[in-house]
């Protein structure tokens, strides 16, 4: 039984089929990248897992666990964490905090404990902090914690969202277009965190991306879409090299 | 400037950050207890009012500056808050009991409100709220049996732990007790995992999601967190009124509201207490300017309101942060002085947001 199981994953929006018929899995440990043209559904494929669109037909397995019909706020707790391709952070609150709401589904108090903030959520939130503190500096972010999102570059924000989304712990891990706008600096440094995401904290990276270069270094298994289907998978080398992929991309003859 | 070198996670934790909070915020709870020795019947009551203002002011920023949602009804609560806590002061119950029963009355409707405007964002959760609120004056106004109608319902004498409160500085002394502990509940909830989901909830809710916030749990709960707030001030507010009738709790208290919070900063808790300042003080100020003017312009009528809403316009198009976003840019001037520039503060374009789901 494989990680993430995807099988037959439909939606459509009016007349258009966005995803059709998409079936793969991913092995628990893996990066895996999914690539395709513009408009091919990558994006959608991730609201349809991470459950923020439910699919008209198909199923979404993981860990074991049939996670179809949940809604997102039920996934997360699962660990799985996603990241978004035109960042969604939380604009008008610093780094810290931003990276504090991660840790969401790790609390253990209720609200009327807050309104009190008796010694357990003190120890409670010293906790979180540590464990912020740790994703702080795995992502050089030390010097941007106190300072809103808002007055922060793009580069930046993009590696806040990384941090927000391993500040749930995740095992999955599924990141929208990590370099998309990043220089080649920034997205070389990404290339790295995804490593390292992956192979000192363990965990399993579904990522989309355009950018082959990241692609081939990182990702050990591709999935090519097009049009809501998927045209290819394997090794990053082949996929490239698989007419179909060079077709979508570029257009046959 | 300051520079706090930080040795612990707890400093980032403390509502005091620093010796110069800590003193003055001090200095200000020791002068507002001496208050009563130093002003008049007159300014206390006022004081007292504004105070009553700021822990409803609170509530609704709870509601509007941190969670994002928007509420036109507030007088509602403040209005169930009013008539419930003066019904069962009326059947015989203490004093501090029917203040609780009124806040979880209150609670209890806000949840209510809000669980079914969950659906609702902006203009027309605005327009849902703004319905309830004409509901709750209508159903108060035709419930004769029960409020007395317009016939109105004298509020009965509040008395605690045996001693009778007659006097000003009586109510005084609760209604600060009261927003002290008001406003420590509220900063405690913003210090913790539930006042992050509402900034979350403000911010993103699509991302809000997929950090395993729940949206609903956390909407509906802010309404009745901030409807049990504003139903103590409206427990409060009955005292101060004396009788209570269902013209109290008009559209125009709501207006009144949303006005303070906006005037005073939103998503800021001492923008709260401007704001109470300025929509508690303003009258007195126009009734004093009135003497000075000449009569034509000085007896024109809707004078009031007229200044109210040329202020309210103003703030919006200048100072959109409020009271409390000008302090921070006089504060910054004299902090970087010479080197504060006009765009220190401006606000930066936000990145274009194509593919928003929702």
């Amino acid at each position: 039984m494989s990680y993430l199981a995807v099988t037959d994953l439909s939606i459509s929006f009016g007349g258009i089929r966005a995803v059709d018929d998409v079936s793969f899995e991913v092995e628990e440990g893996e990066v895996f990248a999914i690539i395709g043209p513009n408009g091919a559904g990558k994006t959608t494929l991730f609201n349809l897992v991470s459950g923020i669109y439910s699919p008209d037909a198909g199923s979404v397995r993981f860990a074991g666990r049939d996670i179809t019909s949940l809604p997102a706020h039920r996934i997360a707790p699962l660990g799985l964490a996603r990241t978004f391709q035109n960042i969604e952070l939380f604009e008008h609150a610093t780094v810290l905090q931003n990276l504090l709401i991660g840790r969401h589904v790790h609390r253990r108090s209720t609200a009327p404990s807050h309104l009190l903030f008796l010694p357990a959520v003190r120890r409670e939130e010293l906790e979180h902090r540590r464990r912020v503190e740790d994703v702080i500096d795995l992502l050089e972010l030390a010097h941007y914690r106190e300072q809103r999102i808002a007055n922060l570059p793009y580069g930046v924000r993009k590696v806040v969202e990384v941090g927000r989304a391993l500040c749930l712990e995740p095992k999955l891990l599924l990141l929208d277009e990590p370099t998309s706008g990043l220089n080649p600096e920034e997205s070389e440094d990404m290339g790295f965190w995804i490593e390292d995401i992956n192979r000192d904290l363990g965990v399993t990276v579904v990522m989309v991306a355009h950018d082959m270069g990241l692609v081939s270094r990182v990702a050990g298994r591709v999935l090519a879409l097009n049009e809501g289907r998927v045209i290819a998978e394997g090794s990053p080398a082949d996929v490239q090299k698989n007419p179909a992929v060079v077709d979508a991309y570029l257009g046959a003859d | 400037m300051r520079f706090l070198f930080k040795t612990h996670y707890n400093q980032d934790i403390d509502h005091l950050k620093h010796g110069g909070d800590r003193f003055w915020y001090g200095l200000l709870l020791v002068l507002a207890a001496a208050a009563p020795a130093a002003l008049g019947t007159f300014y206390l009551g006022e004081l007292n009012l504004v105070m009553i203002y700021a822990i409803a002011g609170v509530g609704l920023m709870l509601l509007v500056g941190y969670t994002g949602q928007v509420s036109l009804g507030h007088a509602a609560f403040l209005a169930i808050g009013a008539y419930t806590h003066s019904l069962l002061l009326g059947a015989g119950l203490p004093f501090l009991l029917s203040i609780v029963a009124a806040v979880l009355v209150s609670a209890l409707v806000g949840a209510g409100v809000g669980w079914i405007a969950l659906r609702m964002t902006g203009i027309y959760l605005a327009i849902a709220t703004l319905a309830f609120a004409m509901l709750t004056e209508q159903t108060i106004s035709r419930a004769e049996w029960l409020t007395g109608g317009f016939r109105g319902l004298a509020v009965p004498r509040a008395s605690l732990f045996g001693m009778p409160l007659t006097q000003g500085w009586q109510h005084y002394y609760l209604t600060l007790t009261l927003l002290v502990v008001t406003l420590f509940a509220a900063l405690n909830i913003l210090r913790s995992s539930t006042g992050r989901a509402m900034v979350a909830i403000r911010d993103s809710e699509i991302s809000a999601e997929s950090v395993g916030i729940n949206l609903a749990v956390y909407k509906t709960f802010a309404f009745a967190l901030s409807a049990g707030i504003t139903g103590l001030a409206g427990a409060l507010f009955a005292h101060r009124l004396g009788y209570l009738s269902p013209d109290a709790f008009t559209f125009l208290i709501s207006l009144q509201l949303l006005l303070m919070v906006v005037v005073g900063g939103v998503g800021s808790m001492r923008g709260v207490i401007y704001g109470a300042l300025f929509i508690g003080f303003l009258p007195q100020l126009l009734a004093i300017a009135r003497d000075t003017l000449p009569p034509r312009i000085a007896q024109a009528p809707g004078l009031e309101p007229g200044i109210f809403g040329l202020i309210l316009v103003l703030v919006i198009l200048f100072e959109p942060q409020g009271i409390f976003g000008r302090w921070l840019k006089i504060k910054s001037y004299f902090q970087l002085f010479p080197l504060y520039r006009r765009a220190t503060h401006r606000r930066q374009k936000t990145y274009l947001r194509t593919e928003r789901l929702r």
